[in-house]
């Protein structure tokens, strides 16, 4: 909401200075979002007139001009704006005069001497571009300071008001507010009722009087609808955002601003019949004043008369019995529409109006008949014409209960010290009816204040009138109890720090990713799609961290890095079954050199056993690879990641054509996890450590190719063969000295007893089984 | 008997001529060998009268010992200079370059909630989460945000279908919080911190569609307007790292806390805007069968981003997701 300080002073006497004024709505809980003075600083400018304007004898665009300042002689002054005549009322900074960035001196311009200089609005700071002379109104009194005349000693306030304050949508409200914050006094003008003076009046039913609780209408007749705007209302709508369209108009917009009343004039000549408020019927269509026509829905209330909708009420009115130069008789509205009824019925029309947004929040219905009474008085005033009775038709206005504040509440919620009578003189200074037994407080909330219903609603007015700033921060006391701190679940970051360990760096990516990351790379067609994506490339939500991490790739490619670790922890969201899920994933890509290119290690690439390598280090447990495909994966390298037999992820390459998709110089490398499955860790559980030495066996098998190395680890690792205790590949190979299609795997194994020491004959023994093991599961034989 | 004495000279000579262990080994075998010079006079004493074996034994054990403490020097020199040699030829340049590991790091935002994290943590603060597809109940409603309220206006909200939105604050986990905690018989005091991802329909250079929040809640049966702003005020000293910092409450509105505060904190000798805070609503309160008479809550929400940049003196939101090498090494 923006307003004119000068305006609001003309309502409510506060001797604080602009500063202090906006400091104060602002800890009030009114936030001043800006306030600028309307003019640059300047002075010894007057309204001048220009009584003669002769061509310069030596510049073809400049003229002479004998000038009324309202001294005993007219000033000669050099003028080269276009517009400057005889008879020109505009503003004339004199010799001495300082204005924005320059001053005034007597000069010689082009060999004439120059007594002062005409000005544009540019010129004075009040606009940013000027074509010539500001011309001033007729009845401008030549020799007067031009701040004086155009009211420049203003400041423009621009309020941001929380949607609980509809009371402050109009400059009484403020007012108001600035008596409750300082205790200043308010000089609201009393309005008397207009003399009535004609006879004819209109029938008004109510149809839906809970939506419509009250609503007056007033035939005005007569008038001159071209008469001029008063240049201080001009102003004063100007200061306050709003253009000067015509009087009728200009004045029911004055109200608006002033009383926070919306009012609407409908020409009355086109009106037939009564006037109902109804809601709208199935078909019914209306044009509005902004030239859109809307198809009206059942719960669109409206103001109809005997021919149809007239006006979307409390929003806009329609366009064929709007107000017009050629109009001579208004029937004139005001009213108060409940704000359940009004909301979101102009969002719903792509539209938002200073009426419908003060009816959505709430208006003071206690002002309803001073407002149309108000309206007409300046119609009257500026427009002419004669009024007629007001016709009200008042149902079940909102009730206002009563609200008690204890005095004990009060202070505990706010943890300060509170007189009463400290509260009773804030609560008489919020104008609030009230009555006080012992310590309880009993408030009847005024008809403009749609927000005190509670207890709570009491104590917010009364902590911010006594100022936030003055409640201490003040530390809790409290039981002290320690936190559970489980040990079986790791925090996400002890995660996040083993990657950070391994060299990988965290990025944070949106999880509303481009449609086609999911339907090509993920093969999922159908993802969650949100309604209202902010771009057409972040339309759905993610399944997989990979489209995030690889466009991370892409662009940190494009910016000359060369190699790229990534990883990121967060959510990913599935429809099952109509009901969203989400799980939290651990997911990275490794891209480029293994490590580093240095002087002290080769260059390689990284390859998946790196990878897998990285993701040993996360887990504890019994982790299995298992070959399997994934749409976004080279098929004869990627692997379903198990622990204890449970998927919990995926690890291998990209796919060669997602690689030339990307268009990735080298492969990339991606691995992606269930991170319950991550942090969930067993106990650690002693077993006795045996006393005697372990004993080493190295064999090596040749068996057949296409059986996995994993296969038979675990083949050993399940048969549970006494004395084993650990085991490790430490050599594959094919060729020379091996059939083609085998392949030759070295283990060493480890045996312990923690009884005795091992014999080479128990040794051998073990061997044997384990052979034994091999040679029936999987064929294999011992090399020689 | 001969005099030995000079065997002593020659011994040294030939000992120090011995350039290594081999030959030293070598020279010793001369004096001190099975056939050794010093070796043969010892035999030899056998061949003398009891009267003179004394007198000559000794005479050859001085001798003898003379050659064994060359020897011993001898052998130490030698020792000693091949280990120099080997010292020499490993001798290293120490100022060549690491074996390079690569090196990982976290991003910002995690730095901070790290810390955010575990400040709260410190004064009890138990770390809840909640879905980031959130229903319109959840976001809403259970907050006191009824349909066609204005303050929804005030959530650019992405919407997934009717009853299902993308979470525009982490604000619904304060009521899944309670709820839940009531279901499970935990009562009061309750002290969460909920950090998380919120979604708002807003781009531009100081806006990003999805960005942090942290959100807080302490109910309990003493729990005051005053508390709040001293737990808040504490957090940001010890968060920045500044005991002169303060922190300044202007009245605010949400529909979920009453009342309401905008948090401003003090620095550089102006006002920053770094959240919303407030005393628990009683609707809220309602929703979760907890009693308002009784007990009493503050909530307040923090920006993790607005954190982080002033943390750090980063100037531009947008780094944080384009994900820019260059700018997350930065935080190592």
């Amino acid at each position: 909401m923006q307003f004119s300080e000068n305006w609001l002073r003309s309502l409510v006497n506060t001797n604080l200075d602009s500063q202090a004024l906006s400091h104060a709505l602002t800890m009030a809980g009114l936030e001043v979002e800006e306030m600028q003075p309307v003019a640059a600083p300047f002075n010894k400018v007057v309204v001048a007139k220009i009584l003669s304007a002769e061509k310069h004898p030596d510049a073809d665009r400049l003229q002479v001009c004998k000038v009324d300042v309202g001294l005993a002689e007219p000033l000669q002054i050099v003028c080269g704006a276009p517009n400057a005549r005889a008879g020109l009322l505009a503003p004339c900074a004199l010799v001495g005069a300082e204005l924005p960035g320059f001053s005034i001196k007597q000069a010689k311009v082009r060999g004439i001497e120059s007594f002062g200089m005409m000005c544009s609005s540019k010129e004075l700071g009040i606009t940013a571009e000027a074509t010539g002379l500001l011309e001033l109104d007729d009845n401008a009194v030549v020799g007067q300071d031009i701040r004086e005349h155009l009211d420049l000693d203003d400041h423009l306030f621009t309020l941001k008001l929380t949607p609980n304050r509809s009371d402050c949508l109009s400059i009484t409200g403020i007012a108001r507010d600035v008596t409750a914050i300082t205790g200043a006094a308010t000089r609201f003008a009393e309005v008397a009722p207009a003399v009535v003076e004609l006879s004819q009046t209109k029938n008004i039913s109510v149809d839906e009087p809970d939506a419509c609780p009250r609503y007056c209408g007033r035939l005005v007749s007569g008038i001159n609808a071209k008469a001029t705007t008063p240049a201080w209302m001009v102003r004063r709508l100007e200061r306050s955002g709003l253009r000067s369209i015509s009087a009728v108009v200009d004045i029911t917009n004055y109200v608006l601003l002033e009383l926070g009343q919306p009012m609407h004039a409908f020409d009355a000549v086109k009106l037939t019949g009564d006037i109902s408020v109804r809601f709208a019927k199935a078909g019914e269509s209306l044009s509005l004043l902004n030239d859109q026509t809307v198809a009206l829905k059942a719960d669109d209330l409206v103001i109809a008369d005997t021919q149809g909708a007239l006006a979307l009420a409390g929003i806009m009115g329609g366009k064929p019995t709007s107000v017009s130069d050629d109009t001579t008789d208004v029937f004139l509205e005001s009213a108060f529409f409940v704000p359940s009824v009004i909301a979101g019925k102009a969002r719903r029309l792509g539209l938002s109006t200073d009426s419908s947004y003060r009816f959505e929040r709430g208006v003071d219905f206690g002002n309803t008949r001073n407002a149309i009474e108000y309206a007409t008085t300046l119609i009257q005033n500026i427009c002419g014409g004669k009024a007629g009775a007001i016709t009200e038709v008042t149902g079940a206005l909102p009730a206002r209960s009563a609200v008690r504040l204890r005095m004990a509440r009060l202070i505990s919620v706010l943890g300060i010290a509170f007189e009463q009578q400290k509260v009773a003189q804030l609560l008489t200074q919020l104008g609030f009816a009230f009555s006080m037994n012992e310590d309880v407080f009993t408030i009847t909330p005024p008809s403009y204040r749609f927000d005190i219903t509670i207890e709570e609603d009491l104590i917010e007015e009364i902590a911010r009138l006594h100022g936030y700033d003055h409640i201490p921060a003040t530390p809790p006391v409290a039981a002290l109890t320690m936190l559970a701190a489980p040990e079986q679940q790791l925090h996400l970051n002890q995660v996040r720090d083993l990657l950070v360990a391994q060299g990988y760096q965290e990025v944070v990516t949106y999880s509303f990713v481009d449609e086609s990351w999911e339907r090509d790379l993920l093969g999922n067609s159908a993802p969650i799609k949100l309604k209202n994506p902010i771009a057409s490339n972040l339309s759905v939500m993610r399944t997989s961290l990979w489209g995030g991490l690889l466009d991370t790739l892409t662009y940190n490619l494009n910016r000359k890095q060369e190699r790229a670790f990534l990883f990121e922890v967060g959510a990913v969201y599935h429809d099952v079954a109509s009901k969203f899920q989400e799980a939290t994933r651990i997911s990275g890509l490794a891209y480029g050199s293994a490590k580093p290119e240095q002087w002290a290690a080769a260059n390689t690439e990284v390859d998946f056993f790196d990878v897998k390598a990285h993701i040993d280090a996360l887990i504890t447990g019994d982790v299995t690879y298992e070959k399997a495909e994934h749409s976004a994966l080279h098929p004869g390298q990627s692997a379903r990641i198990l622990l204890d037999g449970n998927a919990i992820g995926w690890i291998g390459k990209l796919h060669p054509k997602w690689q030339q998709h990307y268009d990735l110089p080298k492969s990339a490398y991606l691995f992606e996890l269930d991170a319950r499955a991550v942090l969930s860790r067993p106990l650690a559980a002693y077993q006795e450590v045996s006393k005697l030495l372990p004993v080493r066996r190295d064999i090596a098998i040749v068996l057949d190719e296409s059986i996995a190395a994993g296969a038979v680890l675990s083949a050993i690792r399940s048969a549970n063969i006494a004395l084993i205790h650990d085991l490790a590949l430490f050599d594959l190979y094919q060729g020379k000295g091996i059939a083609e299609n085998k392949k030759s795997l070295a283990l060493s194994i480890l045996m312990h007893d923690t009884q005795k020491t091992l014999t080479d004959s128990d040794a051998d023994a073990t061997i044997a089984k384990l052979v034994e093991l091999l040679q029936n599961n999987f064929d294999a034989v011992l090399r020689n | 008997m001969a005099d030995l004495t000079h065997l002593i000279a020659e011994a040294e000579a030939d000992f120090a001529n011995s350039a290594s262990m081999n030959d030293l080994e070598i020279a010793k075998a001369k004096y001190l060998g099975k056939t050794g010079s010093l070796t043969d006079a010892l035999k030899g004493l056998g061949k003398l009268s009891a009267e003179e074996r004394p007198a000559a034994g000794a005479a050859i054990n001085v001798v003898k010992q003379a050659v064994e403490t060359a020897l011993t020097a001898r052998r130490e020199a030698i020792l000693n200079a091949e280990q120099a040699k080997q010292l020499a030829q490993e001798s290293i340049d120490v100022t060549l370059p690491a074996r390079a590991q690569s090196q990982g790091g976290l991003h910002p935002v995690t730095l901070t909630l790290k810390r955010v994290e575990a400040l709260f943590h410190s004064i009890g603060f138990e770390v809840a989460t909640g879905p980031e597809i959130e229903t319109d109940f959840y976001n809403f409603t259970a907050l006191n945000i009824p349909e066609d309220h204005p303050a929804r206006a005030m959530h650019d909200t992405f919407y997934i279908d009717e009853a299902h939105v993308l979470r525009t604050h982490t604000s619904p986990v304060q009521v899944r919080y309670m709820e839940n905690a009531l279901q499970t018989n935990k009562t009061p005091p309750l002290k969460i911190i909920a950090p998380g991802r919120v979604y708002r329909v807003d781009s531009d250079a100081t806006h990003s569609p999805m960005f942090h929040q942290v959100e807080g809640l302490w109910v309990d049966e003493d729990i005051s307007f005053a508390n709040l702003k001293g737990v808040v005020q504490d957090f940001l000293q010890k968060f920045f790292e500044r005991d002169d910092l303060t922190v300044r409450f202007r009245p605010s509105f949400f529909p979920f806390t009453e009342p309401s505060a905008e948090m401003d904190m003090s620095w550089n000798g102006g006002w920053l805007e770094i959240g919303g805070c407030g005393m628990v609503h009683p609707e809220v309160f309602k929703h979760v069968n907890i009693d308002s008479e009784k007990y009493r809550g503050f909530a307040f929400g923090l920006g993790i981003e607005r954190l982080t940049m002033l943390r750090y003196g980063v100037n531009d939101l947008r780094h944080f997701f384009n994900n820019d090498l260059r700018f997350l090494s930065q935080f190592r």
